[in-house]
């Protein structure tokens, strides 16, 4: 079978982002979750906090060496296999995507900093005061190049002319509708999936029998800060989705198979679709949420398909995704709130079997939920590479030989993640939480 | 100055910024497994990887920043050398990819891994060779355009002798600007056993380096008589190249003023590269793009250089405090903290 060009690079674009979100995610939210535990380790004068910070830490590393080499792949890729969108993109968006590359330069720097100084300081909130400019860095770089992809999805401030762009206002096309609820999003959902992973880690030592006082702290810190996460996401996503009503219905319309306009529209959860005749079944139904779920209102009217053009609707399968990540946001926000009933509750076990087994497996579900995400808002707005102006297959390259680069990175792609998983592994295996302890804070536990 | 100078000369600052550090982590890694192989490790290999933990990364964004900002500056070449470059383009990133990410694992996780260090240390000469593709090609002759494809001629690139000397020196000076940092990084160190080794490296890179320069410009003359003749009218900046070279040569044979050598090599690079660069203008690409067609839109062109400045203003006290920390902080360095 032949592919041509612009189904390859879209396939090597999805492959090398689908890749490089896990090790983003992580490299958004981790820090923030060390930041939080030395603060607390330093305030409380508790080393247990101080060391889950410098285990965490140490784990970091190599998830932001693997999302650094992805990143700089998916920077260049940009080039290499969508040069004639580059070529216009590039006249409107290269300002955040420069001050992007500004505020990872400045992560890294700190980084780097914060990593080789755990004791070189007297005040140890010194040290802290380094993690600061990290937690800035990494989560501006999230929002810079969050609002290249939301100017993707409504771009404004230009006019384009036989691929020229003139009156050019590069903050209006920075700062356009999509900007806030998918800087938000992202940065709330970076937050809660960091958080839950490291849960997921902890409470998988339990199972396995480490119950010691420090998994219990680190479960409990990354469990309430899960919490307030999943609130925050659930508020972004909610934004979101009545921002795509008002500027993108129809990325909501096919989520939702909305296909007639209406008022008091139905949300549909589920179901599955005729895709002849359009008709749904085994679905569950909720009258007129949709309409409330668009603009806070039963009696919201809602764009459907019927109100665009056949060529410009996305596919229709962006649905199951729409519904999972939702599904699975909700799952986290609920065991959460699960646990930490449990935990004030004099009576209540937290640490039982099934709640920790929910909580393994939210954090690869969060991680799951990422992906499909950023799935849904991509193939969400096709067939369009920039909305209104240029659909994707007038972006891609015309080289030859996308397929076997595809190949080729697919390949890579394997090496690396088995390897820093392997990697990963050993580090934390080789020495335990306990042993470091008494190792480095024997004096701090026995007073 | 008009803005298209202004934003080429910002971007070739921070290209000359990446030749420099990443030659020294490049030809580092290579002096790693060249010391490994030899069994001189435990002489060098320490006092590679105390400099080159904190910085790997930092490295790394110099490269990003040059080519979002040509992308920014100039759309243009995001069009042709996006299309004519893929094939070379991947082949770099994917080894950039195994450098940058198998030092952490060897680092963080799996110390003294050979295979680690081999893919370590091999990757170091060879992106060297593949990132210097990209400035062969911008001299023109090894792109046609044919209907609406850009294509890249693979045949003639290969069997270029510009090419050629254009990788050789490529090499080369990576490991020279290397060993002749390291020689400086040792003796701060008080390492006299180090040093002794990587100042012979130093050494025996300066010859090659200056002899590939030479080839460099025989072979630019029978590729692009334009180029060559442009130069030739900057000979002074070549000519203060080549002194700063042998002041920084007979430093390091001297055995004195170790630093004082190296800052000598970066401002040998810093004159070559600029009168490379000088007189390469205006083309971005020979003869497709020039600085002035291939230019952004005036507003976007102001944005990025305000943009740009303010970067700086929070880049470059960071950047101070790193080499503060790590690399003129004689206790450190030392191995004490």
């Amino acid at each position: 079978m032949e592919f041509d060009s612009v189904f390859l690079s879209r396939m090597l674009t999805s492959l090398t982002l689908g890749f490089h979100i896990i090790f983003a995610t992580i490299g958004v939210g981790v820090p923030v979750m060390i930041s939080i535990a030395e603060y607390i380790g330093i305030k409380k004068n508790d080393p247990y906090y101080i060391l889950l910070a410098r285990r965490w830490a140490r784990g970091f590393t190599i998830t932001v060496a693997v999302g650094v080499v992805t990143g700089t792949s998916i920077g260049l890729q940009l080039s290499l296999l969508w040069p004639s969108f580059m070529k216009i993109a590039g006249q409107a968006i290269s300002l955040p995507l420069f001050m992007e590359t500004f505020a990872f330069f400045f992560e890294a720097i700190f980084l780097s900093i914060y990593l080789y100084t755990w004791d070189r300081f007297k005040k140890p909130i010194y040290h802290w005061l380094l993690s600061i400019p990290v937690v800035i860095g990494s989560s501006a770089s999230a929002f810079f190049i969050t609002t290249v992809n939301a100017f993707m999805n409504t771009p404004q401030g230009f006019e384009l002319a036989n691929g020229i762009i003139t009156k050019l206002d590069p903050l209006k096309a920075m700062f356009n509708p999509a900007t806030p609820t998918k800087t938000f999003h992202v940065l709330t959902s970076s937050y809660l999936t960091s958080a839950m992973i490291l849960a997921a880690i902890t409470a998988f030592a339990m199972i396995r029998g480490k119950r010691g006082v420090y998994e219990q702290k680190a479960l409990k810190l990354t469990m309430v800060a899960t919490l307030l996460f999943a609130a925050g996401t659930a508020l972004a996503g909610d934004l979101s989705a009545k921002f795509l009503a008002k500027k993108q219905p129809e990325k909501l319309a096919a989520a939702e198979w909305h296909f007639e306009t209406e008022k008091g529209a139905d949300l549909i959860l589920f179901g599955t679709l005729d895709k002849n005749t359009h008709n749904i079944s085994n679905e569950i139904r909720i009258p007129k949420a949709l309409s409330f779920l668009a603009g806070n209102s039963f009696e919201t009217e809602v764009i459907g398909l019927d109100q665009i053009p056949k060529e410009e609707q996305p596919p229709l399968w962006i649905h199951y995704l729409f519904d999972l990540m939702v599904l699975i946001g909700f799952f986290t926000l609920f065991i959460a709130a699960v646990y930490l009933l449990l935990l004030k509750w004099k009576k209540g076990n937290p640490h039982n079997k099934p709640l920790l087994w929910a909580i393994v497996a939210s954090g690869p579900l969060s991680m799951l939920a990422i992906e499909i995400g950023w799935i849904f808002a991509e193939v969400g707005r096709q067939p369009w590479i920039l909305r209104g102006y240029m659909k994707v297959t007038n972006g891609a390259t015309t080289a030859n030989n996308v397929g076997s680069m595809l190949i080729l990175f697919i390949l890579l792609y394997i090496a690396l993640a088995t390897i820093s998983s392997i990697v990963l592994n050993k580090m934390f295996k080789k020495k335990p939480a306990e042993v470091e302890l008494n190792e480095r804070y024997a004096h701090m536990i026995s007073k | 100055m008009s803005t298209e100078i202004l934003g080429i000369t910002v971007l070739w600052l921070f290209l000359y910024g990446y030749v420099i550090v990443a030659s020294i982590d490049f030809g580092a890694g290579f002096f790693a497994y060249y010391g490994k192989r030899t069994k001189k490790d435990h002489i060098i290999n320490h006092i590679i990887s105390r400099y080159l933990s904190p910085v790997w990364e930092v490295t790394n964004v110099f490269f990003v920043f040059f080519f979002v900002g040509l992308v920014g500056f100039f759309p243009d070449t995001a069009y042709y050398y996006g299309t004519a470059l893929l094939v070379p383009g991947s082949i770099a990133l994917i080894l950039l990819a195994i450098r940058g990410s198998f030092y952490a694992f060897g680092n963080y996780g799996y110390k003294d891994n050979k295979l680690f260090l081999f893919l370590y240390g091999a990757t170091g000469l060879l992106i060297p060779a593949s990132l210097s593709m990209a400035l062969t090609i911008s001299e023109g002759g090894f792109i046609e355009i044919r209907g609406d494809q850009v294509v890249l001629l693979m045949k003639e690139l290969f069997l270029s002798p510009y090419a050629w000397s254009v990788v050789f020196l490529a090499i080369v000076s990576v490991l020279f600007i290397s060993a002749s940092f390291l020689t400086y990084y040792a003796d701060r160190a008080n390492d006299i056993e180090a040093k002794q080794l990587i100042r012979k490296f130093a050494l025996t890179w300066s010859g090659p380096t200056i002899l590939a320069s030479l080839f460099v410009f025989i072979s630019l003359r029978a590729h692009n008589l334009r180029h060559f003749e442009n130069a030739i009218d900057l000979w002074w900046m070549f000519a203060l190249s080549f002194i700063f070279f042998v002041g920084a040569v007979y430093l390091i044979y001297k055995k004195k003023a170790y630093g004082t050598a190296f800052i000598f090599v970066m401002l040998q690079f810093f004159f070559a590269f600029f009168g490379y660069g000088a007189s390469h203008l205006p083309y971005l690409l020979d003869p497709f793009i020039t600085i002035y067609s291939g230019y952004t839109n005036e507003t976007m062109g102001i944005a990025l250089i305000i943009a740009f400045i303010a970067g700086l203003f929070l880049l470059i006290p960071s950047l101070f405090m790193l080499m503060r920390l790590f690399l003129f902080d004689a206790e450190y360095v030392k191995g004490r903290k």
